[in-house]
């Protein structure tokens, strides 16, 4: 009935690897979002690990991961509608065809 | 000893979903996965006890923002181009160097430092109990409290940028 | 008396200029030149009204007062030096103003016929108006450096008009020379100025601070002894020599007269106003104004530059007598007369108190010719315009027997020819007597040099005289074209310059020198008749060997010469190649040998650095470029790894 803080941190530290992983290989827009949400996730996670071990009675990394959630729901929702944009002047939504600002 | 069991499970359904969700071919899958990510996420929240924090968890998170995906995703589909995801061998290595190289150092730094009280993450109080615990109400009241322990300026600032989200969204989105 | 109203005669023709330049496109011809001679005339009567109260005026210890009505400063070098703007009126710039306002207005009149119905005739209206408040500006100015800055105002109005028929190749040819020249003569001027103004201390024409500056130098008795002791002894000398050099460009002094024959590609009233009777002399007044400082602290330096003069003179005096086209001649001619007041500014010897009126009689003497030969030398070219105007060209060969259809002309030029000469009761001859006085009073050499040069350009002025007005007639080119007198707008321009020219010499015997004189006190002329008849003498030999060279219908004896001296002839004739020696030195030596190197050097290592320099910055910045490819990921994976070597850094 012991949980060491460090198997949370384990996972977390593993997810968010995940998540750069998916970040740098994928090619599809919305799939590199889908591995923004894992290292968002993984914050998360230790916030609430981290709130668990420090102030058990406490609620700052508590209200820290709720508003993260929100934050994240938020940048969701301007993220894809950004990307219904792109997909609709380029009709498709790879990262590699959104090169055009570089210069 | 049950919850151990629990945790394992969780966190190899976590990282097996994760894993799936980045490397499987078809987008719809891998929001698939990511839910299953989130929801194995909140089951260790409520592993922790922050049942509140796990509602919240499979409710904006599994049930508003991958929905929200899976919409995005039927808007953009197209049959005629295939999301194959044909990196380069030498994307994916660097790819993989990187997250790797970024998981050793976070946990070298993480398991090589002395946390205090290290004698278990759940044991310290056992259960979060009576007037302590993090009830929906006080939750509730510490979210428009602007005191000392108050959370009004935090919860006003995300409203309104839920606010200015909503806008931004349907500016960004809408037919021209 | 108040002088204030003297800056009107300033403002006027700058307003004129103004105006006729910037409104001049919307303007009849006729409209334009009655404005400029309106204006010019006003300026006149305000330059007459000036001169008569200015000279009526009580004297102060026999001097005429020196002026200053209206004065400001305009740069503050330091507490002592200043460079001011203002107005200065002594003796010899109220007869500047006369000279200039005269022959300005009658140039303004007849230009009204000789211009009529050219191109440009607003803008040559306003250039002349510009010219005319520069020309003014230079005399009536307070200090070396307003000289200065009125000196270049007038380099450009000269360049413009030189360069008027800008589309003739010649013109714009003569143009450059004219302005490249006397600029270069110019950084002279300015050297000078600079030094001038650094050991003494001051730029004005108020000669006593630097007088009591450098005496006290002399003395050794100054706060600041190196540098005072150096401007008493050699530094002065330098600047004032400096000086001379700007003067020299101006008024065609040897060696930098070559501009001067070139700039009669201009209109001939142009040639009139600028290049013989108004700009040209601003050398020698520029030395008659600086006179005080010459006199008391380089007598030695003045007579090199008599010598100078005496050379020019001879030099000019000579190729005038071989040259064909009539404006040539009097380029010539002008040349050399302004030689003869440099002369007569050279040969003034300190005595005394340092000025004194017998010993500097050639100060009164150089002034006096300038006033004279300002209204015979216009009155001859602006006959040379008409006769130009008549005939359609310059050159003599197309002229010979004008007398018949020009008589007004044909009379006016005598009598200038005869001034010229030096024959008595024309003004030419009181003035040159003068001239010559002083110059035997400095040496006998001295004194027989100028009276030969005197007799050379009595001789060359009748040859010309015959050559267009006598000698055998162009029928050939005449008969499609036959010669008329001018129009009346042309001619009455004359009649004033050549009724003055014969009046002013003897109306008011000796009054000259009792206004303007080196001392400033009145100085009574008195012919010294053995000169005078000298020159006389001398002057009518001369004028009879031109008529019996030149005034037949055939000129064997001419010819003859020509053939006996064929080379002396050409050398004449091409001006002793003087202008194949400067084309020689500024192309093959300045150019050849030192400026193109130099051009190698700026084009090659110069250039080629800063060229290397661009291209090295051009292509390292097209290969940084693709750092910058615009895929996110690349950016994020490049974030990634430094932030991992930022902790790793942070935790080993």
């Amino acid at each position: 009935m012991n949980i060491s803080i460090y198997c949370f941190l384990i996972v977390s530290a593993l997810m968010l690897a995940i998540g750069i992983y998916g970040f740098l290989t994928r090619r599809n827009t919305l799939a590199i979002l889908i591995s923004v949400e894992l290292i968002l996730n993984a914050a998360d996670l230790n916030f609430a690990a981290f709130n668990r071990l420090l102030f058990p009675a406490g609620q700052e990394g508590y209200f820290f991961t709720l508003f993260s959630v929100a934050i994240s729901a938020a940048e969701t929702a301007i993220a894809i509608a950004v990307m219904i944009n792109i997909y609709r002047n380029l009709k498709n939504n790879f990262v590699e065809n959104l090169d055009s600002m570089k210069w | 000893m049950a919850s151990t069991i629990i945790f394992y499970c969780l966190a190899a359904i976590i990282l097996i979903c994760a894993l799936l969700a980045v490397t499987t071919k078809r987008i719809m899958r891998a929001a698939t996965y990511l839910l299953f990510v989130l929801f194995g996420t909140a089951g260790l929240y409520f592993l922790m006890g922050y049942t509140f924090l796990g509602a919240v968890q499979v409710m904006v998170y599994a049930g508003g923002v991958v929905v929200l995906y899976i919409f995005a995703l039927m808007l953009t589909g197209r049959k005629d181009v295939k999301d194959n995801e044909k990196a380069s061998i030498a994307k994916k290595m660097a790819a993989v160097c990187a997250s790797l190289g970024a998981a050793a150092i976070l946990l070298f730094v993480m398991l090589t430092h002395k946390f205090i009280n290290d004698g278990g993450l759940l044991s310290a109080p056992a259960e979060p109990t009576g007037e302590q615990a993090t009830s929906i109400t006080q939750i509730g009241q510490m979210m428009v409290d602007a005191g000392h322990n108050g959370y009004l300026l935090p919860f006003e600032a995300v409203s309104v940028l839920l606010l200015a989200c909503i806008v931004g969204g349907l500016l960004i989105a809408r037919k021209r | 008396m108040d002088y204030t109203y003297t800056i009107l005669i300033l403002l006027l023709p700058f307003l004129s200029f103004l105006f006729l330049g910037l409104a001049g496109k919307w303007l009849s011809h006729r409209a334009a030149g009655l404005f400029g001679t309106t204006v010019l005339g006003v300026v006149t009567v305000l330059s007459y009204y000036t001169a008569f109260t200015y000279f009526t005026a009580d004297r102060v210890d026999g001097v005429f007062q020196t002026l200053v009505p209206v004065n400001f400063v305009w740069l503050p070098f330091s507490d002592a030096l200043h460079f001011d703007l203002g107005i200065m009126l002594d003796p010899i710039s109220v007869m500047m103003l006369i000279v200039i306002s005269t022959v300005s207005l009658m140039v303004h009149i007849y230009s009204f016929g000789y211009m009529h119905g050219e191109r440009g005739f607003q803008r040559y209206y306003a250039f002349l108006s510009l010219f005319t408040m520069s020309m003014l500006g230079l005399v009536l100015a307070t200090n070396i450096f307003q000289m200065y800055m009125f000196w270049e105002l007038v380099g450009v109005c000269s360049y413009l008009l030189i360069g008027f028929y800008y589309t003739e190749k010649a013109a714009v040819a003569a143009s450059k020379k004219a302005f490249i020249v006397t600029r270069f003569a110019d950084l002279g001027f300015l050297v000078g100025i600079l030094i001038f103004g650094y050991y003494t201390g001051s730029f004005s024409f108020d000669f006593t601070g630097n007088a009591v500056y450098a005496a006290n130098a002399v003395h050794g008795v100054v706060p600041e002894t190196s540098k005072a002791l150096a401007a008493g002894g050699f530094i002065l000398p330098t600047a004032l020599f400096l000086m001379f050099i700007g003067g020299a460009g101006k008024s065609a002094m040897f060696p930098l007269h070559i501009w001067l024959p070139d700039a009669m590609e201009g209109p001939t009233p142009v040639s009139a106003l600028i290049h013989a009777a108004t700009m040209v002399v601003a050398g020698v007044f520029q030395v008659a104004r600086m006179f005080p400082l010459w006199i008391q602290f380089a007598p030695e330096t003045l007579h090199i530059v008599a010598w100078i003069g005496a050379f020019t003179a001879f030099y000019a005096a000579a190729v005038a007598c071989a040259q064909s086209d009539i404006k040539r001649v009097l380029a010539f001619s002008t040349i050399s007369q302004i030689a003869f007041m440099m002369v007569a500014l050279g040969v003034c010897l300190p005595e005394g108190s340092f000025t004194d009126n017998h010993a500097s009689l050639g100060y009164m003497a150089s002034m006096y010719h300038l006033f004279t030969h300002a209204m015979f030398k216009a009155t001859l070219f602006l006959c040379a315009g008409c006769i130009i105007h008549a005939v359609h060209s310059n050159e003599m060969e197309f002229m010979g027997g004008m007398r018949k259809y020009m008589p007004i002309t044909h009379i006016t030029f005598l009598i200038a020819c005869l001034a010229i000469s030096g024959i008595p009761p024309f003004s030419g001859f009181f003035s040159k007597d003068e001239i010559l006085v002083a110059a035997f009073q400095y040496s006998g050499v001295m004194g027989w040099i100028m009276t030969g040069i005197a007799a050379m350009t009595a001789f060359y002025m009748f040859r010309l005289y015959y050559g267009i007005f006598w000698g055998t007639e162009n029928k050939e080119y005449h008969a499609h074209h036959t010669p008329h007198e001018s129009p009346a707008v042309m001619t009455v321009p004359l009649i004033i310059l050549t009724v003055i020219t014969c009046t002013f010499g003897w109306i008011l015997p000796g009054t000259f020198g009792s206004y303007v004189s080196a001392t400033g006190e009145a100085y009574h002329i008195h012919l010294d008749w053995s000169v005078a008849a000298t020159s006389i003498g001398i002057a009518l030999i001369a004028i009879g060997l031109a008529t019996w060279i030149y005034s037949g219908a055939r000129q064997p004896i001419a010819d003859k010469l020509q053939a006996t001296f064929p080379r002396l002839h050409r050398w004449a004739y091409k001006r002793f190649y003087l202008d194949e020696v400067y084309q020689f030195v500024t192309h093959r030596i300045i150019f050849g040998c030192i400026s193109r190197p130099f051009a190698w050097f700026d084009r090659h290592v110069v250039d080629g650095f800063f060229n290397g320099l661009a291209w090295g910055t051009h292509a390292s910045s097209n290969g940084l470029k693709t750092l910058q490819s615009g895929r996110v990921q690349q950016y994020a994976f490049v974030f990634l790894v430094g932030t991992l070597l930022l902790i790793l850094m942070l935790i080993l």
